[in-house]
């Protein structure tokens, strides 16, 4: 295994623990952690093509990443007022429960 | 390499563990390890710059954001529910099916079989040169996309005044 | 002579690493600067801890600790001794291995944070090419421990405390941050050794130091109120306020843990004073050309023992904010005005030397800081104190 493969192997992992975590866990807190984790994965991509990579074109992979580091702060950021929004109106953050649109 | 794959497993083992363990607390510092773990795979692949400020934004903001919400939505005691609910199995069978065609797909595939060449150039100084030349108007879209979102966030999560 | 009495350090590390074969040469050298870090904060931790009970102790018009040793200078000793062999009670509630985790990784983040200061020249564990960077990421780290140690605790008082301290860091990294941007904008790169290095040389018989400039005078203050803050230390010190939480978040922790938490808290103190040296003060460099015979990190710890001083002073002297005031102070005023400085370090850098140059800047930060201090105090009504009875 290259080093390249040997990075998109562990980000694809991160990536299923991420989409696991959100599909498959019942607390809107826990789903927002497991998207934070899908969105990590594909940070790690970006570095490692930019390391790898045979012709890196100047900075664009490490410049991804810090918009995408700016732009998951803020989405972390609006689903936890969400979050707490929601929370206040049902008392609950369990997401089967949060089903109906009346509140 | 050795201290790449220590790290990596570290990074996976709490990644696993912040989706998995059934104290909300402990998930949230769960995940925070794994964002210091994935910091310390951009360094170890020359990133310097955007390792450090995954830290300070993933660590500093986005994991102590995580414990607020749960706090105050009272998640910190144990759930008693099962990890599991009965309906939810087949999201687990999603992400092993996608992770296997992904890396059947990277293994496979001719493009990431590259050996690796020398590092490439990583100054701050040319990062910051190219944001404010090249990405002048992304940084202007994320800066307003950033505006945007704190305003949202504080009027979303602000106590709506009683109604007389 | 002067030459060599300053790379005095550097000299004997270098012979250290030639001392060992190649291969083993880095994980020397990382070893000797980790000790050397750990050896020489530690010390200057104990020697501030009795400054402290001294200076404190004088403010209030007594004697302060005087019987161990003379003058009580062995204070520290038994006071480690003491914490040393203190019984480790663990609240039956409590998480365990957070409640353990949770002061290791606030010691470990505050040493780690030192590591990119220039303690002298030529003196630095590493120099990365964003080092200031690095030096906000591991205090981000802080906020998490303190977190950890507030909520494994189980104690109310504690999670209060956790909660307080941890709004606001966040909110006084916000200004801390900012009035550094000024810094690094004006010197074009993140490294604290170039930093010093820009600093470097004389106009005049003044000093290049930042701090020498309007727009580095005010980022300098708002940097050292925002550190006042984001090391707990009077009178920003909710967190901990003894009369209405009693200790905040490490309520819960005796003997060693303690010892560390308050050996985390004064080293956290020492890297944000050491980066106010790097950013404002010039770093190691001496003040006028003729002192530049004293070694250079001789200056750096003297200008650090002054901050710390002023630490002292100031919590000598002003009471504790409300919760409220803090918060209003950071948000309301701090950021405006770090914003602003921002501004004006572009106009001092784009226009040209000169009494102008001075005047312009100065004005710009001056006007809008009795403006906005005005309209605050006018809306808040908070004018001159008046006292109902005291007359």
């Amino acid at each position: 295994m290259t080093p390249l493969q040997s990075c998109l192997i562990v980000s694809a992992l991160l990536f299923a623990i991420g989409l696991g975590g959100a599909l498959a866990r019942r607390n809107a807190i826990i789903v927002l952690i497991g998207i934070e984790l899908m969105l990590n994965a594909a940070n790690l991509n970006f570095i490692a093509f930019w390391r790898f990579a045979p012709h890196p074109p100047a900075q664009t992979g490490i410049v991804f990443v810090i918009f995408s580091i700016g732009i998951a702060a803020a989405e972390a950021a609006v689903g936890l007022a969400l979050i707490i929004a929601i929370y206040r109106h049902r008392r609950t953050t369990r997401l089967d429960q949060i089903n109906s649109m009346r509140g | 390499m050795i201290l790449f794959g220590i790290t990596a497993l570290v990074m996976l083992a709490s990644s696993i563990a912040a989706v998995a363990l059934r104290n909300l607390v402990h998930c949230a510092l769960a995940v925070g390890l794994a964002f210091a773990g994935l910091a310390a795979l951009y360094l170890q692949l020359g990133a310097q710059f955007a390792g450090f400020a995954q830290v300070l934004v993933y660590l500093g903001a986005v994991a102590i954001l995580i414990v607020f919400a749960i706090l105050l939505t009272g998640g910190s005691e144990p759930q008693r529910e099962p990890l599991v609910s009965p309906g939810s199995w087949g999201g687990l069978v999603v992400a092993l099916g996608v992770f296997i065609v992904l890396a059947a797909v990277i293994l496979s595939s001719k493009s990431t079989a590259v050996p690796p060449g020398a590092p490439p150039p990583a100054s701050v100084r040319q990062l910051g040169e190219e944001l404010m030349t090249r990405y002048i108007l992304p940084l202007e879209v994320l800066g307003l996309l950033l505006t945007a979102a704190l305003i949202g966030a504080v009027i979303i999560a602000m106590r709506e005044p009683e109604p007389d | 002579m002067a030459e060599g009495l300053d790379q005095v350090f550097v000299r004997l590390k270098q012979w250290l690493i030639g001392a060992v074969p190649g291969h083993w040469q880095p994980l020397v050298s990382a070893l000797i600067s980790v000790a050397a870090i750990l050896a020489v904060f530690a010390g200057l931790f104990a020697i501030t801890t009795v400054l402290e009970r001294k200076g404190l102790g004088r403010i209030q018009n007594r004697y302060g600790p005087n019987r161990v040793g003379p003058w009580g200078i062995l204070q520290p000793i038994a006071d480690g001794l003491k914490t040393l062999t203190k019984e480790d009670v663990v609240p039956s509630g409590a998480d365990r291995v957070v409640h353990f985790l949770a002061p290791l990784v606030l010691v470990v983040a505050a040493f780690l944070a030192l590591s990119v200061l220039p303690l002298g020249r030529n003196m630095v564990a590493v120099d990365f090419d964003s080092g200031v960077l690095f030096f906000f990421a591991v205090g981000a780290a802080t906020e998490l421990a303190v977190f950890m140690a507030g909520w494994s605790s189980r104690n109310k008082y504690s999670l209060l405390g956790a909660m307080r301290a941890i709004a606001q860091m966040i909110s006084y990294e916000v200004p801390l941050i900012l009035s550094a941007v000024a810094v690094l904008m004006y010197v074009g790169s993140l490294s604290t050794v170039q930093i010093v290095e820009a600093q470097g040389g004389y106009s005049g018989w003044l000093p290049r130091w930042h701090v020498l400039t309007p727009w580095g005078f005010a980022g300098f203050v708002l940097f050292m109120i925002a550190a006042a803050a984001e090391s707990n230390r009077s009178p920003f010190d909710l967190p901990e306020g003894e009369s209405e939480i009693i200790a905040g978040y490490y309520i819960e922790y005796s003997g060693f843990k303690f010892a560390l938490f308050f050996l985390g808290e004064y080293i956290g103190m020492f890297a944000v004073s050491g980066l106010a040296i790097t950013l404002f003060l010039g770093g190691w460099q001496a003040p006028l050309p003729f002192l530049e015979v004293v070694p250079s990190s001789l200056w750096f710890f003297g200008k650090l023992l002054a901050l710390i001083f002023v630490f002292i002073w100031v919590r000598g002297t002003l009471p504790r904010l409300r919760m409220d005031q803090l918060m209003n102070f950071a948000w309301k005023f701090m950021l405006p005005l770090a914003l602003l400085n921002i501004g004006v370090t572009g106009v001092w850098r784009f226009m040209e030397p000169g009494w102008p140059r001075w005047l312009v800047c100065a004005a710009l930060i001056v006007g809008p800081y009795v403006l906005l201090g005005r309209a605050l105090a006018e809306n808040q009504g908070l004018g001159r104190r008046t006292y109902k009875y005291g007359d």
